[in-house]
C-alpha cells in the first residue's frame, strides 16, 4: 500500500528525521490560513497523489504569495494528474500539500528496499538526487551505493559513514546522517515498509540535511498490524475494479483488451493471458479468483470483469486441485445465472474430476462453451473476442 | 532415489486441528503419507485424523519424532511456528500459509539459514515424491512416478506441468514449489543442486514467473554446475509494466525481472524454453529424445 507524501512526511517528523514546516489543504481557500500558519513569504506546493513525477507535469510550483496557493489549488483540486508513472487516466488530486520554501545547495537521493536478492534491507543512497536517478544507476554505478542491513545488529555508524561518503557530506553532515540512518531504520521495521524513498534528500544552504520528498510503500502483507497505517489508506488512489476486487480478497488488475479472463491462482492466471495473446487475442484483465474456486468467488469475479464494458467473451480456466471440477462446474453454473452473464463464456476444467464438470457444463441449458483442452479454449475464446 | 520426501517421511502438521489443515492432512494421509501427529497449542492430548494432538512441537519431537513439518496456521502466527519447529530441531519445514509479512521472513530465513534448515515457502504448494509421499496442497491424483524434477514459484501452474509430463508418460521425480514471495525459504538454485545430485532425475522443468531476479540467478548456475537438461516456462510474458511508486525498485532490479530478459538471460546459459505454457511437456519430451 502506498502512502502520499505529506503521510510519509508525518512519519519522518514523528521519527525526528528534518522535514519542512507544512500544512495539508483539501479546500483551496485554506491556502490562505495555511501560508500565514507556516509562515515566511516563499511557499512551495505540491499535489498530492500516490505517483511520482509529478515535477515535470506540473504538480509542484514555488510560489511567492498565498492567492497563488489558492489558484494552485483550484488548478487541480478533482483534477486527475497523468505523470510517466502512472497510466492514462492518471491519479485523482484531493489533497495539496504547501511547505515552507527551502534553498537548496545540492540534492541527493536515498532510499531503502527490501532486496530479494540478498534477503536485506538495503540503502541505495548517490550525490546525483532528482529524477535522473536510474540513468545514474545505468550509466555510473560507481556513484551510488548499496548498503546491506543485518537484521541482527541494525546499521552502524562505520555504514553510515560509508554512505555519507558516497553522498559526499562534510563531517557535521556525516554526524547528521549517522543519527539519521537508525531513524529511517526504525521508521521502516515499525511499520512493515517495503520502500522508503527520499528523492531529494537535499542540502540547504545552511549546509544541513532536509527530506523534501517522501515516498513510503507499506508490505500489503502487514497491514494487519498497522492501524496507523490503515488509517491513511487512501481509496481514491486506486483503479475502482482493482480495488472492489481486494475488498473481496480476490486479485485483479484490469487490461486493454476485451478477453475477459477468470483462473485459479496467480502463476496460472498469467500463463493463461500469454496464451491468448499466443493465439492472437488481446486479455481485459488478470483475475486470481484463488485456489478455491468456489460460487460466491466466481460470482464476484464474473460482475467485476462484466463491469468493463470491452469485455465480449470471458475464458474461464480452473485447474481443480483438492476442490473437485464438477463442484466448481456447479459454482459456475449458479454464478452465471445470479449475475445474468450475457456473454460467451468459454470455460476450461483441468484436474480433478474434470470430466464430470465438463459434462455438467454441456448438459446446461446456458450457452457455455466447455472444453478440457486449454489451447482449444484459448483459440475458442480468441475466435468469439474477434 | 528423489529428493527432500521420500516413503520415511514422519510428518507433524502444525495448525492440525484447522480446516485447510485438516482438509489437506486427510488428502495426503490418503496418498499414503506418514503422519505421526500434530500440534494446536491448547489443544494437547487430544486425537485428530488418528494422530496424536500435541501442544507444541517440542511435545512432539519428544513423543513421536517427526522428521519434517508442514505449517497451515495463519500468517500472523509463521514466524512464531517456523521457529518453533526449527528449535525443536525439525530439518525440513514447509510454510504453505500465504501473506506472511516480508520482514518477519528476512528474521526468519537468517535464523534457518544458520542452522541448517531446509525452508519450504512460504505461500507455496509444498512437495511431492509421486507414489511415496505428499507434503503439499497439490492434487495427488495427477501425478505419476517417473524422472522429470519439477521446481515452481507458482501453484496451480506447477500443476499444468505437472499434467502435461503424466499425460506423456515420463512423470515426476520430485516436485518443489518453492513459493511465490520476494524472500522464499528456498530457492531454484537449491532445488537444482539436489536434483542434480539425484539419480532417478533424468531432466528438471524451471517453472518461472516475472519479477525479481531468481530465474537469472537460477541461469548462472545452471550453466555452470548442472549437466542434466532444463526445461524453463515463464509466465507473464504479456502482463504490462504497472504502475509504480519511485525509482528503487527499477534501480535495484536493474532491468532484470521481466519476461524477456529471463528468458534471453536462460537461454544464454542453456536452458531450453517452453515458449508457451502449453508446450511444457512436449518441449521436455522432445529435449529427451
Amino acid at each position: 500500500m502506498n502512502l502520499h507524501e505529506y503521510q510519509g512526511k508525518e512519519l519522518f517528523a514523528k521519527f525526528g528525521l528534518p522535514v519542512s514546516k507544512n500544512k495539508v489543504i483539501t479546500i483551496a481557500e485554506d491556502a490562505i490560513n495555511a501560508c500565514k500558519d507556516i509562515g515566511g513569504n516563499k511557499w512551495v506546493v505540491k499535489v498530492q497523489v500516490h505517483a511520482g513525477g509529478r515535477g515535470k507535469s506540473g504538480g509542484v510550483k514555488l510560489i511567492s504569495s498565498p492567492e497563488d496557493a489558492v489558484d494552485f489549488a483550484n488548478q487541480w483540486l478533482g483534477k486527475r494528474m497523468v505523470t510517466y508513472q502512472t497510466d492514462e487516466q492518471g491519479q485523482l488530486v484531493n489533497a495539496i500539500l504547501i511547505e515552507e520554501y527551502t534553498d537548496i545547495a545540492q540534492e541527493l537521493y536515498l532510499s531503502a528496499v527490501v532486496d530479494r536478492g540478498t534477503q536485506r534491507i538495503v540503502f541505495i543512497g548517490s550525490s546525483e538526487g532528482g529524477v535522473n536517478i536510474e540513468e545514474v544507476a545505468e550509466k555510473t554505478p560507481e556513484r551510488i551505493i548499496y548498503e546491506q542491513i543485518d537484521p541482527l545488529t541494525g546499521p552502524l555508524a562505520f555504514q553510515a559513514r560509508k554512505i555519507s561518503k558516497v553522498l559526499g557530506l562534510n563531517n557535521d553532515q556525516s554526524r547528521e546522517f549517522s543519527r539519521m540512518l537508525p531513524q529511517l531504520t526504525d521508521l521502516f521495521i515499525s511499520y512493515d515498509l517495503t520502500l522508503l524513498e527520499i528523492n531529494p534528500l537535499v542540502i540547504t544552504k545552511e549546509g544541513k540535511l532536509h527530506c523534501l520528498d517522501a515516498k513510503i510503500n507499506v508490505d500489503s502483507n502487514a497491514i494487519y498490524r498497522q492501524p496507523e497505517i490503515q488509517e491513511m489508506h487512501d481509496p481514491s488512489q486506486e483503479d475502482p475494479r482493482e480495488l472492489e476486487a481486494a475488498m473481496n480478497d480476490l486479485s485483479y488488475v484490469s487490461l486493454d483488451g476485451n478477453i475477459g479472463c477468470m483462473v485459479n491462482g496467480a502463476g496460472l492466471a498469467m500463463g493463461t493471458m500469454d496464451t491468448i495473446k499466443y493465439f492472437g487475442g488481446a486479455p481485459a484483465n488478470f483475475l486470481d479468483v484463488g485456489g478455491t474456486a468456489t460460487q460466491e468467488r466466481v460470482s464476484k469475479g464474473f460482475k467485476i470483469i462484466l463491469a468493463d464494458p470491452e469485455v465480449k467473451v470471458v475464458l474461464v480456466n480452473i485447474f481443480g486441485g483438492i476442490v473437485r471440477c464438477d463442484l466448481i462446474a456447479e459454482g459456475i453454473l449458479a454464478a452465471i445465472e445470479e449475475v445474468g452473464v450475457s456473454i460467451p463464456v468459454v470455460v476450461r476444467l483441468e484436474g480433478n474430476s474434470a470430466k464430470k464438470g465438463s459434462s455438467i457444463l454441456a448438459e446446461s441449458n446456458s450457452e457455455i462453451v466447455s472444453l478440457n483442452d486449454l489451447e482449444e479454449a484459448a483459440k475458442k475464446a480468441v475466435e468469439l473476442s474477434k | 532415489m528423489s529428493i527432500l520426501a521420500n516413503k520415511n517421511i514422519r510428518l507433524l502438521v502444525q495448525g492440525f486441528t484447522g480446516s485447510q489443515a485438516t482438509l489437506h492432512s486427510e488428502q495426503s494421509i490418503e496418498y499414503g503419507t506418514n503422519i505421526v501427529g500434530g500440534v494446536t497449542p491448547g489443544k494437547g492430548g487430544q486425537t485428530h485424523l488418528n494422530a496424536p494432538v500435541f501442544d507444541s512441537v517440542h511435545d512432539a519431537m519428544e513423543s513421536v519424532q517427526p522428521n519434517a513439518s508442514i505449517i497451515f496456521v495463519p500468517a500472523a502466527f509463521c514466524k512464531d511456528s517456523i521457529l518453533e519447529a526449527a528449535d525443536a530441531g525439525i530439518k525440513l519445514i514447509i510454510c504453505i500459509t500465504e501473506g506472511v509479512p516480508t520482514l518477519d521472513m528476512l528474521i526468519v530465513k537468517k535464523r534457518v539459514d544458520e542452522l541448517g534448515i531446509r525452508l519450504i515457502g512460504p505461500n507455496c504448494p509444498g512437495i511431492i515424491t509421486p507414489g511415496e509421499a505428499k507434503l503439499g496442497i497439490m492434487p495427488g491424483s495427477i501425478h505419476l512416478p517417473g524422472s522429470i524434477g519439477i521446481i515452481s514459484r507458482s501453484g496451480t501452474l506447477t500443476y499444468e506441468a505437472v499434467k502435461q509430463t503424466s499425460d506423456l508418460g515420463l512423470g515426476q521425480s520430485t516436485c518443489v514449489g518453492i513459493g511465490g514471495d520476494p524472500i522464499p525459504g528456498t530457492s531454484f538454485i537449491d532445488v537444482l543442486k539436489l536434483f542434480e545430485s539425484d539419480n532417478k532425475t533424468k531432466a528438471i522443468v524451471m517453472v518461472g514467473e516475472i519479477g525479481g531476479t531468481a530465474e537469472e540467478e537460477a541461469g548462472e548456475y545452471i550453466k555452470d554446475n548442472v549437466t542434466k537438461p532444463v526445461i524453463s516456462y515463464i509466465a507473464g510474458q504479456t502482463a504490462p509494466a504497472g504502475k509504480r511508486m519511485g525509482h528503487a525498485g527499477a534501480i535495484i532490479a536493474g532491468g532484470k525481472g521481466t519476461a524477456v530478459n529471463k528468458i534471453a538471460k536462460l537461454q544464454d546459459c542453456g536452458v531450453h524454453i517452453a515458449e508457451n505454457l502449453l508446450q511444457i511437456g512436449s518441449k521436455t519430451k522432445e529435449v529427451l529424445g
